[in-house]
């Protein structure tokens, strides 16, 4: 599942993120910010318009992700974290 | 540079507390410049030690990671890296992190720790951790980390006291260098893991208090009317503080050099000293009210954690329109003026959204074109209520603003189909802890913005002054003249000479005149329409005497060229501070002069058709 289909509140586990294309400074920059194998992830909150952009909660972080950015990222629900 | 001074270079994410600290460390004792080649802000201090050692110390633009995105993270990776032209190798890097952040802040401590450089950590925001009951084992973290460890509060007086005392002691050993590779970058997180697990005790992963704050901040009905209301209350702060303050600044230069003029033999000087320098550096230091109330309330919302939030609201909208949701707080300031806004873009992260936001700011309706609106509006639209309820002369002000506000959607548009580089903007946005602004570093920010504008900008704001006084004064007046002095001299030939330029778009020479001035400050067009239509006061009989010899049409299309045209210089100035680039400043005037000059043509010959 990607994390922009996660719904709002449930717990998941993130499994890896993926380039969008080739050498993404994106994707990479998601991995630096923690979101990698096991780590446990939450959208805690979503924008007014359209639900864009999330709110995540990684590590002891929140971050705002765009539906974009966080479509690249690939969670595991059900897992205990 | 003597042998006993130190460079350190402070480092770490951003949020971690990284400026708080060295204004803590250096006071206010900082040099704010740009580094060679780009506009990223280079901050420079010092302190002497109690050792007697001077400490010079360089504030790094705050990166999550030495893999650069932008210019400001590259400036952070060369200058850790020692490869920055021009910049000294640091002694020691300070890399400091967030005790409550650890989680995220640790990763970088270990890259950092990679390069193979003396490296302190200093564990900020101590206090903070404690109250939200977080362990942390200091002996143990840097006996795994091999990195001397020291505690922070870079937000308390004397909070800094351990980290001056260790960088006031001996050097540390650095690590040996370490390669950069993707597997080597992956290892990073597991060994944060390892170390948080055995050194850190969360009770829990966030404060309980930003928990319930953002419940309302972000929710989709009452976090849009709490942004609303921040809004409207700023606004209010900028017209009930900065805007009398700022006439009184105006008027305070206007008497006193009516009062140095009394001194003076009548002549050129005398216009030169009253006219040029007094009134030149009444509208320069007439902006500085404005702009440092709007300041204070930017500064204080970037402190205390909101401005993040705001953005995170509003960023579908600006998005929609070739933004992102950091633009919105500069936009909105430039409803009173476009020099805080454009100062304020430094919150935008990625170069091009800042570079868009830079050139439609001054699409945004200023508080100086409200006169200029208020005259020719008062003189040329009849008081007539539309539907019974709207008054016509709301409704034109109304379109006016609106037609900004469009005129920046289009440009906005505009800019992001013609870009060459398409790539996607990323918005990755920590949101962080809420926090109390400190008066000190709010203060000091205070400080620097104002500096900036004055240092940078009064020069060459007064000598353009200066300029467009020698532009009207000079060939005076000849003997026995009927007309004003202003219609013999450069402006009035100069303005002559535009009105063919101008004549499509309905403008005479007497208002092709007025716009010279209204360059410098836009509300002078209304001191100088008086002047060339030959009327003493300002308010009503200036309106009726404009409203006698211009035509319907003509006042429109000035209403509409006011609205888009490339002003005033003082804009211009502050975008070739902010972008360093004569390139920047070209394209605006340039792509204002041709929306200003198409939207008023139209007005115009539509216009004069149904008239």
């Amino acid at each position: 599942m990607r994390l922009s289909d996660l719904p709002k509140g449930a717990p998941a586990v993130v499994d890896r993120v993926d380039d969008a294309h080739a050498a993404d400074p994106i994707a990479q920059r998601l991995r630096d910010l923690g979101f990698v194998d096991g780590e446990p992830v939450r959208v805690v909150a979503v924008g007014p318009m359209g639900g864009d952009p999330l709110l995540v909660q990684i590590g002891f972080t929140r971050f705002a992700l765009r539906r974009a950015e966080a479509a690249r990222i690939s969670v595991r629900t059900g897992v205990a974290a | 540079m003597s042998a006993s001074t130190l460079r350190i270079a402070l480092v770490g994410n951003p949020n971690c507390g990284k400026t708080a600290l060295f204004n803590q460390l250096t006071g206010g004792r900082q040099k704010v410049a740009n580094y060679a080649g780009v506009t990223v802000e280079r901050k420079e201090g010092r302190f002497t030690a109690p050792s007697g050692r001077v400490l010079q110390i360089l504030d790094l633009p705050g990166t999550y990671s030495l893999e650069a995105n932008s210019p400001d993270e590259q400036i952070t990776r060369d200058v850790c890296a020692g490869n920055f032209p021009g910049e000294a190798v640091p002694d020691l890097i300070v890399c400091v992190a967030d005790a409550t952040n650890l989680r995220l802040h640790l990763r970088f401590v270990l890259e950092v720790k990679r390069l193979g450089r003396p490296v302190v950590l200093a564990l900020n925001m101590m206090d903070t951790a404690r109250q939200r009951g977080i362990v942390i084992d200091v002996p143990e973290l840097q006996r795994r980390l091999g990195l001397p460890v020291v505690e922070t509060v870079a937000v308390k007086r004397g909070g800094a006291h351990s980290l001056i005392e260790r960088v006031d002691g001996e050097v540390p050993a650095a690590a040996p260098v370490q390669p950069d590779d993707a597997a080597s970058r992956a290892d990073l997180h597991a060994q944060v893991r390892e170390l948080l697990a055995a050194t850190v005790t969360m009770p829990r992963t966030t404060a309980a208090l930003d928990d319930a704050l953002d419940r309302w901040a972000l929710h989709p009905v009452f976090g849009l009317a709490i942004l609303a209301v921040v809004m409207f209350l700023v606004f209010q702060a900028v017209y009930a503080a900065g805007k009398p303050v700022s006439d009184v600044v105006g008027d305070g230069f206007g008497w006193m050099g009516e009062h140095v003029a009394a001194l003076m033999p009548a002549g050129p000087l005398q216009s030169l000293v009253v006219d040029g320098l007094f009134g030149g550096l009444g509208t320069v230091l007439g902006f500085l009210p404005v702009i440092l109330v709007l300041f204070f309330f930017i500064l204080t919302l970037e402190e205390s954690g909101y401005l993040p939030r705001a953005a995170f609201l509003l960023d579908r909208l600006m998005l929609s329109v070739g933004l992102t949701g950091r633009s919105f707080i500069p936009l909105l300031s430039s409803f009173a003026c476009a020099i805080p806004g454009i100062m304020g873009t430094r919150s935008i992260t990625d170069p091009r959204d800042r570079l868009t936001t830079i050139l439609i700011a001054p699409l945004m309706t200023c508080s100086a074109r409200l006169p200029v609106y208020a005259l020719l509006i008062g003189a040329f639209i009849p008081i007539r209520y539309v539907f019974g309820v709207f008054n016509l002369q709301g409704i034109v002000l109304f379109a006016l603003y609106l037609a900004g506000i469009l005129g920046a959607m289009l440009v906005g548009w505009v800019m992001k189909r013609i870009r060459r580089d398409k790539s996607e903007h990323a918005l990755l946005m920590e949101l962080p802890s809420y926090r109390m602004p400190r008066p000190r570093d709010v203060a000091i920010g205070l400080y620097e913005r104002g500096m900036i504008f004055l240092k940078r900008l009064t020069g060459v704001i007064l000598g353009l002054t200066v300029l467009m006084w020698f532009l009207s004064t000079f060939p005076g007046a000849p003997e026995g003249a009927t007309l004003p002095a202003i219609d013999y001299s450069f402006a009035g030939y100069i303005g002559r000479g535009l009105q063919y330029v101008f004549a499509p778009i309905g403008f005479n020479w007497q208002i092709s005149l007025a716009l010279i001035p209204a360059f410098a400050a836009r509300e002078t067009a209304v001191a100088a329409l008086a002047t060339v239509y030959l009327v003493g006061g300002e308010g009503e009989g200036l309106g009726q005497a404009l409203a006698g010899q211009i035509p319907l049409a003509s006042a429109l299309s000035l209403l509409v060229w006011f609205a888009y045209a490339p002003q005033c210089m003082s804009t211009l100035a502050i975008i070739k501070r902010e972008t360093d680039s004569w390139r920047n400043v070209a394209i605006s005037f340039g792509y204002m002069f041709v929306m200003a000059y198409a939207a008023s043509f139209v007005v115009y010959q539509v216009a004069r058709a149904l008239t």
